[in-house]
């Protein structure tokens, strides 16, 4: 079948092809129905969007600039880019709360709102989407419920506590694996039973209809800006030649994208997360490694095994580390009109830092994804001219993540203290991991300056307690507190 | 017009002797797929009708914590879709006329080819399928091929479907209509009697296809509530959950069997009364 528009999917099904649907149980139907007939109408309501337009100026902080990436642009060339390619960040990282996902947020619960729901509740893995939600939550006094995966609460304690002091409660899921896509099961098993009265605030271009199109239609404000920023900067109708966001379930992917699918010459890429290197199967690559299937409401593509059951997904960045992916990008591949790539751990780790340094820009290291990919693939950029990353979310969340990985990959002549990279490390692996290591990735020295580490951050805790931690560390007070160097 | 399935036959019996039939559930391969089909062969023991196999998914987003439980730890044990057909096909080798129904998620079977699947589960002697994420929007997909190797399409109903939407489930129901007794998962809390006795009264007057209530049913008590009023009542999460404190007590094998042949039979007279 001839496609004569990128722009004209799902079909009143929900399918984007031979993707997505509504693959969920009937004791869920109803309460779908409901929300796309509401969702339906009110994205074409004036009042709904007025008032969403109103917020995203007054409190998200948009439009995010477009900005002129010169310094990474020569990083760039000096890797064997022509030297006409110039780089912009979308910098949706400005955004209120740090991320894309409050565009996502405000939207649904503005519709929430609009519906009479009294109760909102989300899943999240690294904790961006949930801090979204709680923020969004708090803004309008609806009381949240976030899920999240016990692995996932330990590994981004720092949200965990961002939540909390936002008044949301966060519950630990100890199913499954413990991490994103268990988090996403328990939330829908809190709908199910309580449908009437709740809203659930899906965080990604995943789930049953109409949430792959809802959340997309709301992420479409980043590329919309784009062109008009990139038309203002570089005249009327210029558009950009190449577009590159990295993918989880592919939320600020789609955003960038989707304005311009219909744009023949502009080419697009979305990159995922090869983890420790596709081969090695500890990745979140759903389209280059995982196959097709049915999760969470839709036919996508997911990481599974040989009898179909679904596996966990490994990256550097939490907020990647989802088994699928949403529904239009397995239909965008098939259709070959989006190229899909993956960059691995290490390289996100060093255009993290090279981002750093070169722009005075903490990239969190989901977008490290699509800097990575366009510093390994910098010799192939000739022809395209104007390049527009989408910078979705800031580095703040990821030091301590960055720090240990620098560490244990720096461990060369320490190889004792830095084998372990997972997040299962040992506390004394980690206690020294500070920014940086002996081995000159930089950040550091061997001192072990020590921004913190998991043992010893002591933001928030596991128990739960709200501001109040258990072992009385406190706000901050880990800062260093256990590095040995 | 072919002759009455094995679900079919079962029914008429129920109904011409006036008995609420048992619909008993396990998940295939728990806690091994040795032990599981003694336990198979218990619920039959105990008095259960109808047997509803579990087909293990790393995902049950349905289920409660029980039966999610159950599947985790038979895919521990190393279970696979083709092993719980072959389970169900060894049951049907030792059980000719007990009706046995397969449920699951549509993952699995999707991997596993949907013609495939059907045909497998055709000449393993499966007579209905419950697959809980394929709504009538999608079902399409795998029905086209267990349609024509006579196998039944159980459909869910809820408390909270509206008029349309029930008219569209009953249209195309066969075997039996699995009503959804509480708002939420497998397990959880207990159904509000009289509402469910005038919902199952107002849908019987809807289909002629048999009701079986199922979700949140327990106890004894809870099924004897049901007595007349429906054709039948799954139980699920109890029966796994029986299992589950026996062998933490440490029974193993046949002595985990029997304990669960009592915990059926308990059922069943709270049916039969």
């Amino acid at each position: 079948m001839s496609v004569n528009s990128f722009r004209g999917q799902p079909d009143a099904a929900g399918h984007f092809g031979d993707f997505g649907g509504v693959y969920v149980a009937e004791t869920l139907i109803p309460t779908l129905l409901v929300l796309n007939e509401a969702w339906q109408k009110e994205k074409h309501s004036p009042a709904f969007n007025d008032e969403l337009q109103r917020l995203l100026r007054l409190y998200v902080g948009r439009p995010s600039p477009l900005y002129p990436a010169e310094r990474f642009s020569r990083a760039l060339h000096e890797r064997g880019a022509s030297t006409e390619v110039r780089v912009w960040f979308k910098r949706d990282e400005l955004n209120h709360t740090g991320a894309h996902k409050i565009n996502n947020v405000l939207g649904q619960v503005l519709l929430a709102r609009q519906m009479g729901k009294e109760r909102i509740i989300a899943e999240t893995g690294a904790g961006q989407h949930g801090v979204a939600t709680a923020t969004v939550c708090a803004r309008f006094g609806l009381p949240c419920l976030v899920y999240m995966g016990e692995k996932d609460m330990q590994r981004q304690e720092p949200n965990v506590f961002r939540m909390r002091l936002l008044g949301a409660e966060v519950i630990p899921v100890t199913s499954g694996s413990r991490s994103l896509k268990d988090a996403m099961n328990e939330a829908l098993r809190d709908w199910v039973a309580r449908p009437e009265e709740t809203f659930y605030v899906i965080g990604s271009v995943a789930g049953p209809r109409p949430y792959p199109e809802m959340v997309r239609h709301l992420q479409c404000v980043i590329g919309e800006e784009v062109r008009d920023q990139l038309a203002e900067q570089e005249g009327k109708d210029v558009l950009p030649d190449l577009l590159v966001a990295c993918i989880g379930g592919g939320s600020n992917a789609i955003g960038l994208f989707h304005p311009f699918l219909d744009e023949p010459s502009v080419r697009m890429v979305g990159v995922e997360a090869a983890g420790a290197g596709l081969a090695t199967g500890m990745h979140a690559a759903a389209l280059a490694a995982g196959e097709r299937g049915v999760l969470h409401g839709a036919k996508s593509y997911y990481i599974q095994d040989a009898d179909g059951q679904i596996e966990e997904a490994h990256s550097i960045s939490a907020g990647l580390d989802y088994p699928g992916i949403g529904p239009e990008h397995a239909w965008l591949k098939e259709q070959g009109r989006v190229q899909y790539d993956s960059a691995t751990d290490a390289e996100v780790l060093q255009a993290f830092q090279l981002c750093a340094r070169t722009e005075g820009i903490l990239p969190a290291l989901e977008p490290s994804h699509a800097l990575a990919w366009l510093l390994r693939e910098a010799r192939s950029l000739d022809t395209p001219r104007r390049v527009v990353v989408n910078l979705c979310g800031r580095g703040d969340k990821d030091i301590f993540a960055v720090a240990r990985h620098l560490s244990d990959s720096g461990s060369d002549t320490e190889s004792d203290t830095g084998s372990d990279s997972g997040s299962d490390a040992k506390p004394d692996a980690e206690s020294n991991a500070g920014l940086g290591t002996k081995s000159g990735a930089g950040l550091g020295t061997k001192s072990g300056a020590g921004l913190g580490t998991k043992s010893g951050a002591g933001l928030g805790t596991k128990s739960g307690a709200g501001l109040g931690t258990k072992s009385g560390a406190g706000l901050g007070t880990g800062l260093g507190a256990e590095s040995s160097g | 017009m072919a002759s009455a399935t094995r679900l079919e036959s079962c029914f008429v019996r129920l109904r011409e002797s006036r008995r609420t039939g048992l619909i008993a559930f396990m998940t295939a391969g728990y806690p091994d797929a040795e032990t599981s089909a003694l336990l198979l062969d218990a619920l039959v023991e105990g008095g259960a009708d109808i047997v509803e196999l579990g087909m293990p998914f790393s995902d049950p987003m349905a289920d409660g914590v029980s039966i999610q439980a159950a599947s985790v730890a038979a895919l521990r044990s190393g279970m696979t879709l083709a092993q719980t057909l072959s389970i169900a096909e060894a049951f049907r080798a030792r059980h000719a006329e007990v009706p046995l129904v397969l449920m699951g998620y549509y993952n699995p079977i999707y991997h596993f080819g949907a013609e495939a699947f059907a045909i497998r589960a055709a000449e393993a002697g499966v007579d209905g399928l419950i697959v809980v994420d394929l709504p009538p929007e999608e079902e399409g997909e795998l029905r086209l091929h267990t349609d024509k190797r006579g196998l039944h399409w159980v459909r869910l109903l809820t408390p909270t479907s509206s008029e349309a939407r029930l008219a569209k489930l009953l249209h195309g129901a066969s075997g039996f209509l699995y009503y959804v007794a509480v708002r939420g998962i497998t397990g959880t809390q207990r159904a509000d009697e009289q509402e469910l006795a005038q919902r199952l009264a107002w849908l019987g007057g809807q289909t002629q296809v048999p009701l079986a209530v199922g979700f949140g049913l327990r106890t004894a008590e809870d099924l004897a509530a049901l007595r007349g009023k429906a054709s039948a009542a799954v139980v699920g999460s109890a029966l796994i959950e029986r299992v589950a404190a026996a062998s933490e007590r440490g029974l193993q094998g046949a002595a985990l069997a029997t304990d669960l042949v009592h915990a059926v039979r308990e059922l069943r007279q709270g049916l039969d009364g």
